[in-house]
Order: C-alpha cells, then sequence, then structure tokens
C-alpha cells in the first residue's frame, strides 16, 4: 500500500465554520480520512504530521503580524494551496475595519486595546501568497469542497461554476424577486455557489459568495438607487462578507 | 538543586474550536500560574455592528460562529424585537425552538464525540478512534447529521442559515415538509439513547467543586430563547439586570473579555448547569434515562458535561417531534416591524450556555451601541478556576498525561473561541 497523501487545514482569522464544513461532511468524512492523512487539523485533532502536505487548505484572513509568517510557512509546505470561504478569499466580514482603521474599533470593544495584537487590515490570503484555488461562500459549500480535494487526489483540475447566482435561481425555478416584488438582491453580480438559496426563500441574494468574474456592480449599484433605494442602503448591501473583494470594494465610487 | 519548577503548556489547543492555549507553571510542588489564553485575532463585531440596520443584525452576528450560528440570530433577534416592541408567538415561536432543536443537536454532537470523547478512549482524534469503535463514531455522525438536515430544512443551511429575520422568519416550512422529517427525528432520538447508555459507562475523573451554575429558566419548558436567569447560589434576576450583576473584565492573556457574578466570582454555563438547573422540564425520555445511568441530581462533575450535552441531545429530539407534531402553518412568515429607537437585550441559550445581547437603536432603526457576551467567554474564569484546583492531583501523573489531562478538564466546557472573541490559549509551566 502506498502512503496516502497529506491533508492540512489551517486557520487564520474566521469563524471555524467552513473547517467545520469537512465535518460536515457527516456521510463522507470517515471514507475522506481514508482516502487521505488528516495531518495537520487543530480542530479536529491534537496529531500533528510533519509536511510538505498534498493539499492545504487555508480558512481565515490575514488580520496580525504574526499571521504573516504562518501563511508563507504554509505556502512553503503545501503543493497545493486552497483558500476557503470568504474570509480566505476576500478578508471577510473583519475586512469592514480597512476602511477605518482597527485602532478606533479596537478602543470600541476592549478598554485596553494595547495588549492587543492587530494589522490595520483584514486582507486575503492572495494578497501575501500565491493561491491554487479560491473556494468561495461565507460559508462554502460542503459539497464543492469535497470536488476540490478529489479533484487535487486525482490529479485534475476542480469543476466549480463560476456564473452568477441568477444563473442558479433560473435553474430553479424562481420567480426572480426583484423584478416580482422590488426586493434588492445581488444575484446578478454574485458568484455562485450556494444553489440560490435567498431568493428560493422569498428573500434577496446578500452577496456572501462575492462577486463573480467580471460583474456590473455599477449598473446594479445604479439599478438599485434607480428603484428607491438609497444610497448609503446601497453600499451596505456589497458592504458585508466580501466587502473588500475587488468589484464590491469600489461601490462607494460607482454610485456617485 | 531543591527548587524544582515545572510548566505545562500547549501552544495551540486541540479539538476546540478557534485558537487557544494553555499554561500551567508548578513551583515546588505548587501551583503558581494558571492560565488558559485566548489568541484568536479579533474580530471587532462590536465596532463594525455600529450604523448598520437592525435588519442586518442577524446576518452579521451569525458569522461570530460557524458552529452556532442559530444562537447569535436568536438573541440578536430576541433583543431588536424588545426595541421595536414585538413578540413572536404561536407557530412562528416554535419553528425558532425547533431550528435551535437542531443547532443543538449537531453542536452536542460534534463537540461530545469528534471532540471530547477521544480525550477519554485517548485517541488523538475521531478519526483514529473510529478505527477502534467504527460503529460508535458512524452513529454519533449519524445523530450529528440529523441535527444539521434540522437546521438546514428550516434555515436553509447548516452554517450561517439564511432564513432568520427580525419578526420570524423569510418563509416558512409547510407541515409536509416538517413531517416528513420525523421518521430521520425518531432514528435520532433512539440512536441517541444508545449512545448515553454507551457513554454512561466511561471512567470520569472523581473531581467534584461547589459551582455556581448558571441559566435560563422558563416557567413552562426547559429554556431556550427567553426566561429569567438563575442560579443554584440564589441568583434570580430579569435578563435586563444582566449587566449589573455580571462584570466583564479584560486580562493580558486574552483576547476575550473574562466575566465574573458581582462581589462572588466565576461560574459555569452550558449544558451541565442547564440540566442542574431545569432537570424537571426535560421531557419524559430524557428525564427517564438520566435516571436510568444514575446521573446525580446535582452533578458537580465538570467532566460528565459530555453525559448533560448528549442528554439534551436526546431533548431537543423530543421537542422537535412533540412540535413538528402539532406544528400549524402560520398565516405570515414574519411579524411585521417598524424601526423605533431604545435599548433592548436578551440572552438565549447556545449549545455552550447563555449567550447576552444587547443594542441600542436609533429613530431609523441603526445600531449606535451593541454588546455581545458569549458563553465561552463566561466560562474562561471558571476553566481557569478548574485548572488550579485539579492541578495538584495531574501534576503527580507523568508530564505527557498530565497535559492530556489539563486540555480535557477544559474541553469538560466545549470552548467555543471563536465565539469568546473579543475570545483562548493553555500552556502549563511547572517549577
Amino acid at each position: 500500500m502506498g502512503r496516502k497523501p497529506k491533508l492540512a487545514i489551517f486557520k487564520f482569522t474566521s469563524c471555524d465554520g467552513c473547517q467545520l464544513s469537512l465535518l460536515n461532511l457527516e456521510n463522507e468524512l470517515l471514507e475522506i480520512s481514508r482516502a487521505v492523512e488528516i495531518s495537520y487539523f487543530i480542530e479536529a485533532s491534537k496529531r500533528v504530521l510533519k509536511g510538505p502536505y498534498e493539499i492545504g487548505l487555508v480558512e481565515g484572513s490575514i488580520s496580525t503580524p504574526h499571521q504573516l509568517e504562518l501563511i508563507k510557512e504554509a505556502r512553503r509546505n503545501c503543493r497545493k494551496l486552497v483558500a476557503i470561504g470568504a474570509c480566505a478569499t476576500a478578508g471577510g466580514i473583519q475586512a469592514l475595519r480597512n476602511w477605518k482603521g482597527s485602532n478606533e474599533l479596537m478602543k470600541y470593544v476592549y478598554a485596553a486595546p494595547d495588549y492587543i495584537d492587530t494589522l490595520d487590515k483584514s486582507t486575503p490570503i492572495s494578497e501575501h501568497v500565491n493561491v491554487d484555488f479560491e473556494l468561495r461562500g461565507c460559508p462554502i459549500n460542503k459539497f464543492q469542497l469535497l470536488e476540490i480535494v478529489s479533484a487535487y487526489l486525482a490529479g485534475r483540475a476542480p469543476s466549480i461554476p463560476n456564473h452568477s447566482v441568477c444563473v442558479e435561481c433560473k435553474l430553479n425555478w424562481n420567480v426572480c424577486v426583484m423584478v416580482s416584488e422590488g426586493v434588492p438582491c445581488l444575484g446578478p453580480v454574485t458568484h455562485a455557489g450556494c444553489g440560490a438559496l435567498c431568493p428560493s426563500y422569498r428573500r434577496g441574494c446578500y452577496g456572501c459568495y462575492g462577486p463573480k468574474e467580471l460583474a456590473n456592480v455599477a449598473s446594479l449599484a445604479k439599478h438599485l438607487i434607480k428603484t428607491g433605494r438609497n444610497r448609503g442602503e446601497t453600499i451596505r448591501l456589497f458592504r458585508l462578507f466580501n466587502a473588500w473583494a475587488p468589484g464590491f470594494r469600489e461601490v462607494e465610487s460607482l454610485v456617485d | 538543586m531543591t527548587e524544582k519548577s515545572r510548566e505545562y503548556k500547549v501552544d495551540y489547543l486541540a479539538r476546540v474550536e478557534g485558537e487557544g492555549a494553555l499554561y500551567v507553571k508548578v513551583r515546588d510542588g505548587e501551583v503558581v500560574d494558571v492560565k488558559f489564553k485566548i489568541f484568536e485575532s479579533p474580530r471587532l463585531f462590536e465596532a463594525f455592528l455600529l450604523g448598520r440596520m437592525y435588519y442586518e443584525v442577524p446576518d452579521i452576528t451569525a458569522r461570530i460562529c460557524g458552529i452556532c450560528p442559530i444562537a447569535y440570530m436568536m438573541s440578536s433577534t430576541h433583543a431588536i424585537e424588545q426595541i421595536l416592541g414585538v413578540s413572536v408567538e404561536g407557530p412562528l415561536r416554535q419553528l425558532r425552538r425547533l431550528i435551535y432543536c437542531g443547532e443543538w443537536i449537531e453542536s452536542h454532537m460534534l463537540h461530545a464525540f469528534l471532540l471530547h470523547l477521544p480525550d477519554f478512549l485517548g485517541y488523538d482524534d475521531a478519526m483514529q478512534m473510529a478505527k477502534y469503535h467504527h460503529d460508535l463514531v458512524k452513529k454519533a455522525l449519524r445523530v450529528k447529521k440529523i441535527g444539521n438536515d434540522l437546521v438546514a430544512l428550516i434555515g436553509g443551511r447548516e452554517v450561517h442559515p439564511i432564513n432568520v429575520c427580525v419578526g420570524g422568519f423569510y418563509k416558512t416550512p409547510t407541515r409536509d415538509k416538517l413531517s416528513n422529517m420525523k421518521d430521520e427525528l425518531k432514528q435520532g432520538k433512539e440512536l441517541t439513547k444508545e449512545l448515553i447508555m454507551w457513554l454512561s459507562k466511561l471512567d470520569f475523573p472523581d473531581f467534584e467543586q461547589d459551582y455556581e451554575f448558571v441559566s435560563l429558566k422558563h416557567p413552562n419548558e426547559y429554556p431556550m430563547n427567553e426566561g429569567r436567569i438563575v442560579s443554584n447560589k440564589g441568583l434570580d434576576i430579569a435578563v435586563n439586570q444582566f449587566e449589573e450583576y455580571i462584570i466583564e473584565e479584560q486580562v493580558p492573556h486574552s483576547t476575550a473579555l473574562h466575566t465574573y457574578i458581582k462581589g462572588r466570582g466565576s461560574y459555569m454555563v452550558g449544558p451541565l448547569a442547564r440540566v442542574n438547573l431545569n432537570r424537571n422540564m426535560l421531557h419524559d425520555e430524557s428525564k427517564e434515562l438520566l435516571k436510568q445511568v444514575g446521573f446525580p441530581e446535582q452533578c458537580n462533575n465538570p467532566f460528565m458535561s459530555i453525559i448533560a450535552r448528549v442528554a439534551e441531545t436526546l431533548y431537543a429530539f423530543e421537542e422537535s417531534l412533540s412540535i413538528i407534531d402539532v406544528y400549524t402553518e402560520p398565516d405570515r412568515p414574519r411579524v411585521e416591524v417598524v424601526a423605533r429607537e431604545g435599548r433592548g437585550c436578551a440572552c438565549t441559550e447556545a449549545p455552550r450556555g447563555i449567550l447576552y445581547h444587547r443594542y441600542d437603536l436609533s429613530p431609523e432603526g441603526t445600531v449606535i451601541s451593541a454588546k455581545i457576551i458569549p458563553p465561552t467567554a463566561q466560562n474562561q474564569k471558571r476553566i481557569e478556576d478548574d485548572l488550579r484546583t485539579i492541578a495538584p492531583s495531574i501534576i503527580k501523573l507523568p508530564h505527557s498525561k498530565a497535559v492530556w489531562r489539563f486540555e480535557q478538564a477544559i474541553r469538560n466546557y466545549d470552548p467555543c473561541i471563536s465565539c469568546a472573541t473579543h475570545f483562548l490559549r493553555l500552556q502549563v509551566d511547572e517549577e
């Protein structure tokens, strides 16, 4: 029997939800642990096996000086490095600090902010190291995660659709919430992956999978304003879990 | 040399959610320093809630924790509804309870079997444990999955569900959809009974403390979303008195604020506290099973929290089934609300214990202040007290065993560090 390929899971600034997706694959988890050696997964195991690792999954954004060093080490140790979730691909909701700087915000949460060492900005993994694949979502779709791991193990490219949530919505035969009910919806500019969950529950997409490639955010933002949303409300729609993603980041200048 | 000092440390604790460390220092057989450190980087939620609209709050606070997003959604919606002067009753209230049951099941099973049980049996993780206890792990995963399926059925997905809002839901499930889950829930219930019987045969370290247990208490039901805050030592307050009695303080070794009861000290929240304070409110089967396995009327052994956790899982199955049995589809998915000015607070029972939220809104419904006190932040001080009192018996063990036992004592609390940060790290020094 050959040696099993090693899998590592790294965590930076995040809510744990994306790495939890692996443990939420209840029907597949034991099978996965037979196919790969889960070698570094602190949330689930005390056992730490040394790299190099075949696949490294990275959850969370870079927001402290120490993490800057750790991510470089992780990159050196992994053949394929995959950023998973909105924190790792776009900086996460904690990137809202990027507009104000964290000092002012820290004072609000902590009485003596001096003890706490953070960077001014919360940034995606790709800003610091080369990333082989970015899996979007807040949270990620666990079956897409399984597809990426399976693909790399099989030596092929992962097959993850990159169209918009709008397309998924049509595939579900949903009636458009924006057209029929005037509900603001980010579906036209948001990356697919959730299966158009929000519109299927009669609410507008809030963009948790971030901007799709070549999204026309300006056009959607203008449409939202034309149909009665004020400027602040329109900007806020894009200022959530993927606020710092290029495409959403510039929304303020697009609605002037 | 007569003076002997030893350190026990774990720089990055495994099998807890988030980044924490353990530090214990012993000199001449005396424990001189104990720290349960939290080094998870802060995410400053309370700060960036400022300026958001009240209706955005549940989706934002959900992102504090990927394991218990429902808890954050429940505490925030209830606090905001208090400001807006609405209360959510009838089937909508029951649906909220039902989705919370789903979260209790998945979160409790994750902790009990994937994170905590390997400590008792001496495995690094559940995957290693599965090589020797395959059926057990499979059953536990099956039960966990049913909990997740319940959350997803109502909430849209298991992590960061999308269907919860101020006033209720975006879309309520049909009666058929819920009824279709009954078989699975019944199966989950039976499996959980087997699991409790199995756990009751574990060897529990002999360790008891005179704890102050704190939980919600409700006159008619096992507490989830409402009730007064009570303890076994006489605390009995309304939720809006929380900040008068419970004090937060910052300590240098933690990015999570510590809390204590004014004039007294540390306290324990979570399943063990809830079971101790509300056992009479459990349903028949969970009550009966606790009796059958000889679970003490007042259990003061934190290592036995694993039983309390799985007993609550059983309760959650019973409660889900009884909710579904009488569920009628509501006329509207949510109560309509109108923005108004004011302050509101709420406490709900997250899987790990009481979770307090307090907000101030402007007349337009913008958040002008926010305060969030998660269960793990509340348990931190109690965890350190446990480490301090258990240390003298542990340091007689060989070093690696001692460290393991210290870690297990921390895991008794199912710490969720991502939550607690504004929130954990353990290192033990022996001199």
